[in-house]
């Protein structure tokens, strides 16, 4: 199995590395940059993270199980992650899983035929006083009913956004045109 | 309405305080220029003085936990932010890191001068890619202007700071997971003794503390110790962000002055309870404190003492409201979700507990109760809580036993129902245990 990341990546990894005191610290960030470039951290990866970082295969496989937001498959072009914790509960989280079940026609971490769309229920994101809400891809969606998912998720259907943060740009996409990127205040 | 000092949110609806040269007019890091020419242990003292605890919710004392760290170790001294923040119904350090990113540089700073630090990181969860962003620009135009580098504004003393995005483990904003995690492991929380304070990051002296504590480091420099301290109550001193959210007309961001009362807060601030209904409890620290019935939240006030003497906790404000509409059951299903899902899995009671714990709120709920249950969870809290490495398995239980002990006429009449076979009325919060 060959594995490779693009010279710009290979770089990138260098300054991560030197970016703390002891270069081990770099492994987190380094899972993100191969999943930015290959869309999930397959075994060949974490081969190859475990060299350029000198830790065992166990111990990068360690990581990308415990940490939710690493995954080791690929999953829909755009994951809509919904908030299922107290508050969003209370304000209506449920309508938008039944709309997202619906809708998509999947199972959560099930992908879409086409590809475009996945979805999971997660824990609470930060966001309770302006319930329910989700997170597409990198990019909070607050304050929804689902009427106003359907139309966010019509909109990215159309328009195809930008909703990653891209480490190696170093900036979060540009976001749905009429939407906020944050309404906590 | 009650006017309230405002330490912390002074800036945060001013249009493009993220940006450095809008921050500069307004004051940013004019304390900082000050504070280098200051003796960094006086400033220690003066942080013991403002009483300033722990805004993450613990409420350690601030001046103290900085007092730890040794001066003569030989070893660096590491400044962390702990910007983990993933507590149930929290979403206060957010707002600042969004809004006002240059005034956590500028406490940073003032912290690191303090402990003699050159070297401190922000640990951010994973999915504030927003306010990652917006700190992270905001640490880059703070380079460009020298108020970051080997010559911080001209003083001779050196100062980096950098960014580490978490990846969606609630658990690593416990200081020693945050350490194992930032050190390239699994976060899961290490004994203490040794604290990070004498043993942290690589084993070094290392200060956590919570963003909204750092922040307000530039105004007691600024104003002093004394000043801070006459904010608020008697332990409970300056002002503390509230994430109200929940059954309210207005949920938000807060600032209050320690010792408000409650139920104002909750007509005042947040518009009272929505839709006219009446209060059924509410959850006023983060989930990881005892429920409180609305009789129990008159006379209580948003300060450490009196929350604890109502038997609850302010912890970090992450404030929930339910209206009567609420289904109690359904409430800590919720959360015993939450906690089964983000147990680290090292110790046996809370890795296995947590779990069984959730499927016996979840029969519940789902019309599966038995005869037993109740006292099923009681008997499992009393052998997580007590019996783990860290805090997380005490706390967890505390929204589990109030909830049982407040509202346990719910659960007997839920699960007596369940043996008659009667339908159940209510709708369901809860995606997964539907009761249809």
């Amino acid at each position: 199995m060959s594995f490779s990341m693009s010279p710009e990546s290979e770089q990138k990894v260098n300054e991560l590395k030197a970016k703390y005191p002891q270069p081990e610290s770099a492994v987190m960030p380094i899972l993100y940059l191969v999943q930015e470039e290959h869309g999930h951290i397959s075994d060949a990866a974490v081969d190859w993270i475990s060299e350029q970082v000198g830790i065992s295969p166990a111990h990068v496989m360690e990581l990308v199980t415990f940490y939710t937001m690493y995954r080791k498959e690929p999953l829909g072009k755009y994951h809509i992650q919904v908030c299922r914790t107290l508050s969003c509960g209370l304000c209506g989280a449920k309508k938008l899983m039944e709309y997202l079940h619906e809708r998509l026609g999947v199972e959560p971490k099930q992908v879409t035929e086409d590809g475009m769309f996945s979805y999971e229920h997660v824990e609470c994101l930060g966001s309770c006083g302006t319930a329910p809400m989700c997170e597409i891809n990198d990019t909070y969606f607050e304050n929804l009913t689902p009427e106003k998912l359907k139309t966010v998720l019509d909109s990215i259907e159309k328009s195809r956004p930008d909703l990653t943060y891209s480490q190696k740009r170093d900036e979060l996409g540009s976001g749905l045109d009429g939407y906020s990127k944050s309404e906590v205040i | 309405m009650a006017e309230h000092k405002q330490i912390l949110l002074k800036n945060v609806r001013e249009k493009d305080q993220h940006k450095i040269d809008t921050a500069i007019q307004r004051g940013a890091y004019a304390i900082l220029k000050k504070t280098l020419e200051m003796d960094p242990l006086k400033i220690i003292e003066e942080v013991k003085t403002s009483k300033l605890r722990g805004r993450g919710g613990a409420g350690f004392p601030t001046g103290m936990k900085w007092g730890f760290v040794p001066r003569d170790s030989g070893k660096p001294v590491y400044l962390i932010n702990n910007a983990d923040e993933s507590e149930p119904g929290t979403f206060k350090d957010r707002v600042l890191l969004e809004r006002d990113p240059h005034l956590v540089i500028e406490g940073m700073l003032c912290s690191a001068w303090a402990l003699q630090s050159e070297w401190s990181c922000i640990y951010i969860r994973g999915e504030y890619a927003y306010p990652y962003v917006q700190i992270q620009r905001a640490i880059d135009e703070a380079y460009e202007r020298g108020f970051l580098g080997d010559n911080v504004c001209g003083s001779g003393w050196k100062h980096h700071m950098v960014v580490h995005r978490g990846a969606g483990a609630y658990i690593c904003g416990e200081e020693t997971a945050l350490l194992e995690s930032l050190e390239g492991k699994k976060g899961q929380p290490r004994l203490k003794p040794p604290f990070p304070a004498v043993s942290g990051l690589y084993g070094c002296p290392t200060v956590i503390n919570n963003v909204e504590t750092l922040a307000n480091i530039p105004w007691i420099i600024e104003n002093g110790g004394e000043a801070f301290a006459a904010i608020g109550v008697e332990n409970s001193t300056g002002t503390k962000l509230v994430s109200a959210s929940g059954h309210l007309n207005q949920p938000g961001v807060y600032e209050v002055e320690m010792g408000y009362s409650l139920l104002q807060f909750i007509e005042e601030e947040c518009g009272g309870v929505r839709d006219g209904n009446a209060l059924m409890g509410v959850i006023p620290g983060g989930s990881s404190v005892n429920v409180l019935t609305a009789e129990e939240c008159a006379g209580v006030n948003l300060d450490y003492d009196s929350l604890a003497n109502a038997g609850s906790s302010l912890g970090c404000a992450g404030f929930m409201v339910m209206d009567e509409t609420t289904d109690p059951i359904e409430a800590v299903l919720s959360l015993s979700r939450f906690y089964a899902h983000e147990s680290c899995g090292q110790c046996t009671p809370c890795r296995e507990g947590a779990h069984w714990i959730e499927k016996i709120f979840a029969r519940i709920a789902k019309g599966h109760g038995q005869p037993g249950d109740i006292e099923l969870v009681e008997s499992l809290c009393d052998q997580i809580g007590g019996h783990t490495i860290c805090a997380f398995g005490d706390t967890m239980v505390l929204p589990y036993r109030s909830f049982l002990k407040k509202f346990r006429n719910q659960f007997r009449t839920r699960i007596a129902e369940v043996m008659k076979g009667v339908e159940p009325r209510r709708e369901s919060i809860d995606f997964e245990a539907g009761m249809h």
